[in-house]
């Protein structure tokens, strides 16, 4: 009985929660295959045109491919530094540790960023980092890394130090500790900054499109703001299908990730 | 100013300061690379940045060449203006609304009873959510306005309420479902991989000792994920502040009723290019944050003795 | 392309985090740094910032020399813009790349040198491209020839980033020939304090449209031309007497950004007789402005004849022409891009198959005949871009060739045909807009009429003002409360009374 009432209740809030997020979505699943898409949901007579329309687009699936580069780049870096970093923090005591990460934090995270695009700006063009993906990469890569770090830190603290005491006895190096004994432990922890990171990257049109010139090198989410007319009103049937295509490698990266090194991590180790 | 928490007792590593033996050298090195790209990409333009919200600077016009130094006067016009009050108070709602209590509630919600489902529902649940977070704030602008629409919104379609205009009417109900349905991703995520790390064995046990949901949660679950869950609820509170999606979709309005932080600085500042306001305007909001980490600190401290 | 009035919603795309947006005391947390390893990381940092500080030089040259490599037989030159094939002005990026490309570099060859020209196409909102541009400019690099919108000339010039075209390339600037087919009000386009910056490519114009069928029904002629405010009125009262339909709509309040003072305050403040600008003062809130935002009240006030609700809404502008297309709206104030790219029943946004026998078009009407700005009956407002020589290019000289060749009669009349559009060129226009009523309309009747707005770094935050003055009309507020509160307002925008002209 008890367990028949638990099922309902669940299968209630799930059907809730598919309905509440899939809700706004119908404007996407529908306005892609519409001629002339408005800004409500309208049941269109079916067209693929607007697909044959961006696959013709000169930018269109080189940006997608610019952005796979930018985000995997950057998640990359993030993921393996941040691995790096916090595991240090989280076992050796260090002075001024937790006031250092809560700083970097707060910078990191407040948003408008436009103040700040003209140092940083400068800065790439100082270095020599300006039109090129690795310039993009380290810049976001540096606004990025201080929450990563902070997420990663609570994983490896949330993992005792027994079992690398162990591996230290048998004579593991540290590097070695970490990439056998406690990277496997917090690996829903790796994934989740992982596409978390990517997710970030995948979005960011301001900084990519300040710090590359040459459009063949823009991301997929400065293509995006292409759409408009000269006048700044949407090309609703562009800007939908494109969203389309946009959304599907990370959606595919969060399903592969999430089966692969899945969340859902009970490592032997642990029981 | 800083709370200092590296003086804080911590019970489970306070006598082992290494226990690993990686060494204070080695430490460095692990934690080098990281620090180098923060230090040059984010601590370097920071302090740049402090500088300019002194001055009246602005990307074109005679003061990109020549800012003056203002001294406090930014601050002090920030501190003094009515809109600077009415915003902070919307972004207050703002958060509190839907980062502390509608993301973080629903995203751990999903994730707890998405464990229990067949993968197959569990996979959908999921990409649906991320699908959410992960597209750019214009496309998901479009989303909502088609969902909010007056004439043919698909809301006013099913609750049979044609000509309501649910964006003017109520704009900070609007921005706070929006982001709750933006945002939750992050929450259910963080929380699906907290999970992931608590030990089966301890659910077993409680299930064994006739517990009920909520005992579960509370005695098993919430002890062993208590840092992710003020993680979470940091992380969300800040970005939630900064968050510029609102403007997308009420521009601020109707007179300024949704003018949450992110767009007041816009609207006042960095529209018109006046990056020295600019960069003040954040820094304030950079002290406000601060006390909401503050805030988050000392209840972390609270509950850990 | 200039065309004011993005939405304001399309402006600044940020997420989440994926900024960085620095600005605290960190020096405490640095002196605690504990790493060994940090010593150097200080250091470091305080070499990076003095670099910095002191210099700032990127690519570009930092000769100043009209005649620097003016010799080259092989050289590259970029250009940018705000277009793109395939999104944002396509057909304009497409003529650069497929025509003005090919035959620039051929008729180089011709002379014996090897050109290459790179596009950079960009097609993103106007201020973020702006923000780009002036970057590129301020670290000395970017493309050659860069194309502005004629507003930003003035701040561009004062912060130095774009400098005099004499001085960029000598006294043979002012000797092209072209300069004789563009009138000396378009020319102000690419000018500032009496100096030409820039060439102005084309530009456009403000007018009213209206939709024929409906003002038929509501009794007016299909050749409506009001010659008063009194005038558009009465037709706004005529046609509210048809049902669903919305009689007048001009564009107010904040959400529609520029939207709002190009195709609202300003043209109907000249027509109150004001300039916003002019003498070196501001029109602060006397009774031109008044005036103006009383006939706001007008359209917006309690059974007004405007729809409120579309000055509120984020997309208000995008709505109201889904609008009018679809039949909606009577007479909507809005630039020659509406008729163009909105309305256009091959391509616009807002398709109407019938526009060509639907849709009429009249002159802005002053508030009363002769009571407009310098005495006129009939104002309007324009805008447009400006193509300018960037003053750090390595080839100052093949820079100008290439420009003067992009603004030549043959390269104008490749780009519009197809797409017809007003250039700035006389003899172009008057040649190629033959067959299209309505440019030769705006060509002939609208541009020896019209104002161009201030290129003044302020006129940004003025026109925000203006923007706050209407909404407070739209949202219930009387026409002397909101210019009240806009005097005060720009009085400590533009550095006090001083610069503000009460009357």
């Amino acid at each position: 009985m008890r367990t028949a009432l638990r099922r309902i209740a669940a299968t209630t809030f799930v059907s809730l929660v598919l309905a509440f997020f899939a809700l706004p979505m119908l404007w996407l699943a529908s306005a892609p295959f519409n001629a002339d898409p408005k800004i409500n949901v309208s049941l269109p007579s079916f067209t693929l045109e607007n697909f044959r329309v961006l696959m013709d687009d000169p930018y269109a699936l080189r940006s997608l491919r610019n952005s796979v580069i930018l985000a995997a780049g950057t998640a990359l870096v993030v993921v393996v530094f941040a691995a790096l970093a916090a595991y240090a923090l989280s076992r050796v005591r260090l002075p001024g540790r937790d006031v250092l990460l809560y700083l970097l934090l707060l910078l990191s995270s407040i948003i408008t960023g436009t103040a700040a695009m003209v140092p940083i700006f400068l800065l790439a063009t100082q270095l020599h980092l300006v039109d090129s993906h690795l310039g993009v990469v380290l810049v976001l890569s540096g606004g990025l890394l201080p929450t990563a770090i902070f997420l990663l830190k609570d994983f490896t603290d949330a993992t005792p130090a027994s079992y690398e005491e162990a591996a230290r006895v048998f004579g593991a190096s540290p590097l070695q500790t970490l990439r056998h004994v406690v990277v496997p432990v917090i690996r829903p922890g790796l994934a989740m900054v992982g596409i978390w990171t990517v997710a970030q990257v995948w979005g960011d049109f301001l900084m990519p499109f300040l710090l590359l010139r040459d459009p063949d090198k823009a991301p997929a989410s400065v293509i995006m703001y292409t759409f408009y007319t000269e006048g700044g009103q949407p090309d609703l049937a562009l800007i939908s299908t494109f969203s389309l295509l946009y959304s599907v490698p990370v959606v595919a990266m969060y399903l592969l990730v999430s089966r692969r090194y899945g969340f859902r991590f009970h490592g032997g180790i642990k029981r | 100013m800083a709370p200092d928490t590296s003086t804080r007792a911590e019970p489970t590593r306070s006598a082992a300061v290494d226990v690993v033996g990686l060494g204070r050298r080695r430490a460095a090195a692990f934690v080098a690379p990281a620090l180098v790209l923060i230090v040059v990409f984010l601590v370097f333009p920071a302090l740049w940045t402090l500088y300019l919200g002194v001055t009246d600077y602005r990307l074109t016009g005679l003061a990109a060449t020549h800012p003056h130094f203002l001294g406090a006067k930014n601050y002090t016009d920030v501190v003094a203006d009515g809109r600077f009050h009415n915003s902070l108070w919307l972004t207050l709602e703002f958060v509190g609304g839907s980062a502390v209590l509608g993301q973080t509630v629903l995203g751990f919600a999903i994730a707890w009873v998405m464990r229990e489902r067949p993968a197959a529902v569990r996979r959908t649940v999921e990409a649906l959510v991320l699908l959410c977070w992960i597209l750019p704030g214009s496309v998901v602008a479009f989303l909502w306005l088609a969902l909010l629409d007056r004439d043919g919104g698909t809301l006013n379609a099913m609750l049979g309420t044609p000509g309501t205009a649910w964006l003017l009417d109520h704009p900070m109900a609007c921005v706070i479902v929006f982001n709750i349905w933006r945002g939750t991703a992050f929450s259910m995520m963080l929380y699906t991989a907290a999970l992931g790390n608590v030990p089966p064995s301890h659910l077993e046990t409680a299930r064994l000792a006739g517990a009920s949901t909520w005992q579960t949660l509370r005695d098993a679950v919430l002890p062993k994920i208590r840092r992710h869950v003020l993680t979470s609820l940091l992380l969300v509170s800040l970005w939630t502040f900064n968050d510029f999606t609102p403007f997308l979709i009420t521009a601020g309005g109707p007179e300024n009723r949704s003018e949450v932080m992110s767009a007041y600085v816009y609207r006042t500042a960095l529209g018109e290019g006046r990056l020295g306001f600019g960069a003040a305007i954040s820094l304030v909001m950079l002290l406000i944050n601060l006390l909401i980490a503050f805030a988050y600190l000392q209840a972390l401290r609270r509950r850990r003795t | 392309m200039d065309i004011p009035g993005r939405p304001a919603a399309a402006r600044l795309p940020l997420r989440p985090g994926s900024l960085l947006r620095p600005g605290s005391p960190l020096r405490p947390a640095f002196r605690r740094n504990p790493f060994r390893s940090g010593p150097a990381l200080p250091a470091a940092l305080a070499v990076l910032m003095a670099g910095a500080a002191l210099s700032s030089c990127g690519g570009g040259s930092s000769s100043t020399d009209p005649q620097r490599n003016a010799k080259a037989k092989t050289f590259t030159l970029t250009i940018a813009r705000n277009a793109i094939v395939g999104g944002k002005n396509s057909a304009e990026a497409e003529w650069v790349t497929k025509t003005v490309i090919p035959g620039f570099v051929a008729a180089e060859k011709a002379k014996g040198l090897h050109v290459k020209v790179v596009y950079h196409g960009y097609g993103v909102d106007d201020e973020a491209y702006k923000t780009k541009t002036a970057l590129d400019l301020k670290s000395k690099a970017g493309a050659d020839i860069v194309s502005l919108d004629g507003i930003w000339v003035g701040e561009f010039a004062q912060a130095g980033y774009i400098k005099p075209l004499t001085d960029v390339v000598g006294p043979r600037a002012d000797s092209w020939d072209g300069w004789s087919q563009i009138s000396p009000s378009v020319q102000q386009l690419g000018a500032f304090q009496l100096k030409r910056y820039g060439i102005p490519p084309s530009t456009d114009g403000r007018v009213l449209f209206y939709n024929k069928k409906l003002l038929a029904q509501a009794g007016l002629p299909a050749n409506w031309q009001p010659t008063s405010w009194n005038d558009i009125l009465a037709a706004g009262r005529a046609l509210k007497k048809l049902p669903g339909v919305t009689p007048l709509q001009i564009n107010a309040g904040t959400a529609m950004g520029e939207a709002t003072t190009t195709q609202g305050v300003l043209p109907l403040l000249a027509g109150a007789g004001a300039e916003i600008y002019s003498g070196g003062k501001w029109t602060g809130g006397g009774p031109a402005m008044k005036q103006v935002l009383g006939l706001y009240q007008q359209l917006y006030g309690p059974g007004g004849l405007g729809d409120r609700k579309l000055q509120e809404e984020a997309k208000g502008r995008d709505k109201s022409f889904e609008e009018f297309a679809s039949n909606k709206i009577g007479v909507l104030l809005e630039g020659v891009y509406f008729w163009r790219a909105v309305l256009n029943p091959k391509d616009g946004i807002a398709k109407m198959a019938d526009r060509d026998q639907s849709v009429g078009y009249a002159l802005i009407p002053a508030m009363a005949p002769g009571k407009g700005v310098r005495g006129q009956s009939f104002v309007s407002m324009s805008g447009g871009s400006v193509a300018a020589v960037n003053p750090h290019t390595r080839y100052p000289q093949q820079a100008f060739d290439l420009l003067t060749y992009l603004n030549s009669a043959d390269a104008m009349k490749a780009r519009i045909a197809g797409n017809p559009e007003v250039t700035s060129r006389n003899d172009v226009n008057a040649e190629a807009l033959k067959s299209d009523p309505f440019l030769t309309f705006v060509a002939q009747k609208v541009l020896p009429i019209t104002l161009f707005r201030p290129g003044l770094a302020a006129y940004t935050q003025v026109s925000t003002a203006l923007e706050e003055a209407t909404a407070s009309v739209v949202a219930g507020h009387g026409p002397d409360d909101a210019a009240a509160q806009y005097t005060k307002k720009l009085e400590g925008i533009v550095g006090g009374p001083g610069h503000v002209n009460a009357g």
